[in-house]
Order: C-alpha cells, then structure tokens, then sequence
C-alpha cells in the first residue's frame, strides 16, 4: 500500500554541511501487522519514518499510498492525507505543556470541527482504553513516562488513522513500560492497523505482530528480514 | 458550515488556553497594550469633543463681528458706526457689545465679564459662571466684590449662576448690567467693545463684509466661518503637538509588541510543529494565530477605549485637558458631551489593532510552511 521508489533525502544540499540521510531506497510496505526500522543512530530511521507519515518531501523519488503520488501533491492535500491516515508517536512524547490529557488527545481532530459532545465521548473512551481515565484532566506535565507515552498514543488513535508511526516509542521507558507500550502496538495492529515502528531496542522484536524487520545503515536499507 | 464553526470555537479554545498559559507575559502585554490606546484614544476623543464644542458655541455666535481697527490695534468702537452699519444693504440689525476681561489675583484667573444684552439685570447685580461659583465658593445672593477701575472695590449681588448647556465659555462669565459694566470698568460713554450684526442672508455674509470693510476703512469685520476655521486650526495644532508628544511611548509600544508577538519563544515554535505533524494544515495555525492577536488586541482596545471614553466625557478629562484646552483658565470640572463616533473608533482600530494582528500572523506564518519534520526530532 505504501511504496517508495528510487527515495533520497538530503539535508542542506548544496551547502558545506549537505547530509545525505537516506539513498536510493526502493520499498513496499503491506497494509497490517509491525513493521520494524533497525539501524544505529544516525542511519536515517527518523527521516524514513517523517517521508513516510508525509511530515517532509524526499529531495527525489517518488512516494505513494494506495497508488496515489504523494510526493507531488500541493501541501494542503499532503495535510489531509497525513490527518486521516497517519497516526505519529513522537520519541519525546511531544504533547503540549499546559493543556490536560484531554484536551492533548483532542487537539488533532480540532481542525475537523467535529461535534464537542462526539470528540470528548471518543476521546474519553481511547483514555479509558489505556487506563488514563484518572489522568483526563491532569495537565500532561505531571504525567510519568509511561502515562505521557500512552497519552500520546491516544492522541494518535483520535483521528481513527489506518498507519500508526513510532519513532523509538521505547527509547524513554524502562523494559516493563516499553513492554506494555509494545502490547498496546501488538492490539493495534491485531485491529488490523499498519504499524510502523523504528527501534534499534531488541525488546521490540519480542512484539508477536512483528511481520517484518527492516534494516538501515547511512541511509540505505541493507536488509529485509520477515519474522 | 456547522463544521466551520465548530472549527472556529476549537480553534478559539486553544487560543485562549495558549494566552493564559503564558500569562504573565500576556497580561502585562494586555495592559501596556490598553494603556496605549488608552492615550491615544483620550487625544482624539477629547480634541474631537472640543471641536464639536466649539463648533456648537459658535452655531449661537454672529454671522459677522465688527471690530474698529486704530494702528492696526483693536479699538472701542463709537456708538455711531452702529447706524451706519445698519445701513449697509443685507444687514438687518447691528448691536453693539460690551466685554473685556478681569483679572483675578485670587484664583489667578481671567474672568470674561460682559455687558447682559438679553437680560434685565439692575446695576448692583451679577450673573456668573458656574466653574467660578465654584473656584470662589460663591451663590446666589452672595456678594462679589470686584476691583473698580476707579480703585475702591466694588459691590455686586450675585443674582443668578449661569447653567448654559456648554459649561465650556461660560465657566469664567461674569454678566453686568450695562450701566454695571461701564462704572466697573470707566468705560467711556457712546462706545462699545465691537458690533455684531445680523446678516439676512447668511450666505452674503462675505459680501456684506466687504461692503463694510468699504464704507468704514478702519473696521474689521469677522466672519462666523473664519471663527470656526480659527478654532479648528487651533485644536489641530494642539492634536499635532499632543500626538508629537505620545509618538515615543507609541513607537516603544511598536517595537515591544513586535518583538513580543513577532518573536515567536522556542516553545511556541515547538507548538506548531507539533501541531501540524499531528494534522494541522497551515492554515489552521494562521487561523489560531489570527485569534491570539484579535483576542488580545481587541481586548486591549476595548479596555483602553472605554477607559478613555470615561474619563474624557465622565472624568473631566484631567489627562490631556491642560494641553487640549489650553486657552482657558477656569475649568476645573467641565464635562463634555458624550458621543461615539464611528469613524474615529475605526481609526483608533486601524492603528493598534491591526498592526498587532500582522505581527503576530506573520512569524505563524513563517513557523507554520515549515515542514513539520522537526517535530519528530524535539
Ligand atoms: N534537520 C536536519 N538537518 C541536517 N541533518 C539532519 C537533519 N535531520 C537529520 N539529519 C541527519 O540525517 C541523518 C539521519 O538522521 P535520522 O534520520 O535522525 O537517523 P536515526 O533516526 O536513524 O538516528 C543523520 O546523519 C542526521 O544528522
Ligand atoms: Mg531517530
């Protein structure tokens, strides 16, 4: 379903410090089950994962889902295709200081304008899901690892997305945390959600929905292990 | 449709959530802010109201004073000109005027002492103004006694306290009998101040103007319209010289309020590409981005504006008073007639409001067509 072709990425081109953070990757990913990313850091996990979830544009190649192009597409449809498509947890959790568990999960559906009653009722329901019903009106500043990790996961689901992205989703909790984030990602994909996940944490592979194993190194793919 | 509004009270939502997030720095943006506006809107409504002010005393004023010119200096204008103005064609009636000033060492004021035309007041009695009631602590029946040209003081019965519709020519009158005025002041007899005439056809007042300007060489005729242009010159003058004097704060506002809304903090910056990597279009964030400057700015105007609305109709407007009015010496407690004028709100929007607007859509804009790749990197 989704299918890169002949991908680059570089940082700065043209300049002293131009960084070529991916080349040439040619890859087709199948809608459903886990996805895993290896590599060490600084092999181009992250800037895969942001072409991917259409956060950024590949310098060259070319990028689409379901047979549509993406990499061409004018900002305000990569927008709507990345708001109904993708759902992003970010490795630093990224929730808003400020704002409480409930209003954090919201805020990705606020530009839909979908009905109050019908947002809060769904957004309740996912916190319920993965027991933060207590935390809806903490403020997300006071939440511990895990809580803030399943926050954000939560705020991922809000807009029903068929592709969950993880970026190191373990790489701030310790193994009983990362063991229970790697559960909730197994039901997603259970549901039959794609889930795409970068990690160099052997923990993840441990993930019973892992259907394949992807393996970077400066930027090339130099592996491709179904599991 | 239902979905746009929904949108839009999201949108508003965050907004206002962002505001009270950072809110010491929006509170004390919110008051420098109102303060602003509250000057400059104190100048214009105060000059403005000063102007409509004038324009109505002067609606009540002669089509055309006559003054008599020796040496190019005003002169007392002899009883006979009276009927040989009456005689000029488009001149219905002439009369002649008693008035001059009276200094007061007491409260350090001038008063305008005049001769009552239109009231029959015997010689030992006095009209006076109501602010100087007030500065003197004086009422009716009371005795005022005033400095006579020839020396010993003279008495006067207050017989009345003048309540005009604008306090703000007669808060220093002072009015006399004619009689009254001529043994106050050793006026000669067979003169008067100047004349004012009634014209037929107001519209021919020039014309009669120049006719009398012809038949008696040493006069001066004074349009009505020349007063108001006068006035007008006056109290834009003042306006310039006010506005001068507030251009500093002004432009201390201009670049802190830039800097404040136009640098946009590390955090906010991390906001909005949070935002957009979770789904929000550019657009949505100008649109927030639009909501923050018009929520604060237009806060800030209002506070600001009724501020200044307040004190320059209700609170005598002690703030710029000295500097707008200038001319006049008694006016302690003077009140404006309250209005709102539409255009002049408009204008005050046009130079806080939207200009805050602007500088803060534009740093959005510029953090928002980033990609919002950065989010994933923290
Ligand atoms: N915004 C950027 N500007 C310049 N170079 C970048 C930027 N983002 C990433 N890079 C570089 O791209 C390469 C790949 O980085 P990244 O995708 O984050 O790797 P990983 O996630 O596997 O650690 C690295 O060499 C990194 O320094
Ligand atoms: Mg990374």
């Amino acid at each position: 379903m989704i299918e890169l072709q002949a991908v680059n990425k570089r940082f700065n081109p043209g300049q002293s410090n131009e960084c070529r953070a991916l080349a040439d990757i040619d890859l087709r990913l199948e809608r459903g089950g886990i996805t895993v990313f290896t590599g060490p850091s600084g092999s181009g996990k992250t800037t895969l994962l942001t072409l991917i979830g259409c956060l950024a544009r590949p310098t060259s190649g070319r990028i689409s889902l379901d047979g549509r192009l993406l990499s061409n597409l004018p900002e305000r449809f990569l927008t709507e295709v990345r708001r109904h498509t993708f759902g992003f947890v970010f490795q630093q959790f990224n929730l808003i200081r400020g704002l409480t568990v409930l209003e954090n999960v919201m805020l990705p559906a606020y530009p839909l304008g979908r009905p109050y009653r019908e947002l809060t009722a769904g957004a309740r329901a996912l916190l319920a899901r993965f027991g933060l019903e207590p935390k809806a009106g903490s403020k997300v500043e006071w939440l511990s690892g895990g809580e803030a990790q399943r926050t954000a996961l939560a705020r991922a689901l809000i807009n029903d997305p068929a592709v969950i992205v993880a970026d190191e989703p373990t790489a701030n909790l310790d193994s009983r945390l990362s063991r229970e984030v790697l559960g909730l990602l197994d039901d997603l994909a259970a549901q039959g959600r794609t889930v795409l996940v970068s990690s160099h944490d052997p923990l993840v592979f441990e993930a019973a929905r892992v259907r394949r194993r992807l393996e970077l190194r400066d930027g090339r793919l130099v592996g491709d292990h179904p599991c | 449709m239902r979905v746009a509004f929904e949108r839009q009270k999201y949108l508003i939502d965050y907004t206002l959530a962002a505001l009270l997030r950072r809110k010491t720095r929006n509170l004390g943006l919110l008051l420098v802010y109102a303060l602003l506006v509250f000057l400059f809107a104190s100048v214009l409504l105060l000059s403005q109201g000063l102007r409509r002010e004038a324009a109505a005393l002067l609606q009540d004023a002669p089509e055309v004073i006559v003054q008599r010119l020796a040496a190019g200096r005003h002169d007392l204008l002899p009883a006979d000109w009276l009927d040989s103005l009456r005689r000029i064609r488009g001149v219905s009636d002439a009369r002649g005027r008693l008035w001059g000033y009276y200094y007061d060492p007491a409260v350090k004021a001038n008063y305008t002492v005049m001769a009552a035309a239109e009231r029959p007041l015997a010689e030992g009695e006095i009209l006076i103004g109501a602010a100087l009631a007030r500065v003197r602590a004086i009422g009716v029946g009371d005795v005022f006694s005033l400095r006579a040209a020839s020396g010993p003081p003279a008495l006067f019965k207050v017989a009345g306290i003048l309540e005009p519709s604008s306090e703000l020519l007669s808060a220093d009158l002072l009015l006399l009998s004619e009689s009254g005025f001529r043994a106050l002041f050793q006026f000669p007899p067979e003169r008067y101040t100047d004349a004012v005439l009634t014209v037929s056809n107001p519209r021919e007042a020039s014309t009669v103007a120049r006719k009398i300007a012809l038949a008696l060489p040493s006069s001066r005729p004074i349009l009505r319209s020349e007063m108001l242009r006068t006035y007008d010159a006056v109290f834009d003058w003042r306006e310039g010289v006010t506005f001068l004097a507030l251009a500093a704060p002004l432009l201390a506002f201009a670049v802190l309020a830039w800097d404040k809304a136009a640098g946009l903090s590390a955090e906010e910056k991390r906001e909005i590409g949070i935002l957009k990597a979770i789904g929000w279009e550019t657009g949505d964030i100008l649109r927030m981005k639009l909501w923050e400057g018009a929520l604060l700015s237009l806060t800030a105007f209002l506070l600001g504006y009724l501020l200044a609305w307040w004190q320059v109709f209700h609170g005598g407007a002690r703030l710029f008073a000295p500097i707008l009015k200038g001319w006049a010496v008694l006016y302690p407690d003077f009140r404006l007639t309250p209005t709102v004028d539409p255009g002049q709100i408009l204008i005050v929007l046009a130079v806080t409001v939207v200009p805050y607007i602007v500088a803060t859509l534009v740093p959005g804009w510029r953090a928002a067509i980033a990609d919002p790749d950065a989010a994933m990197r923290g």
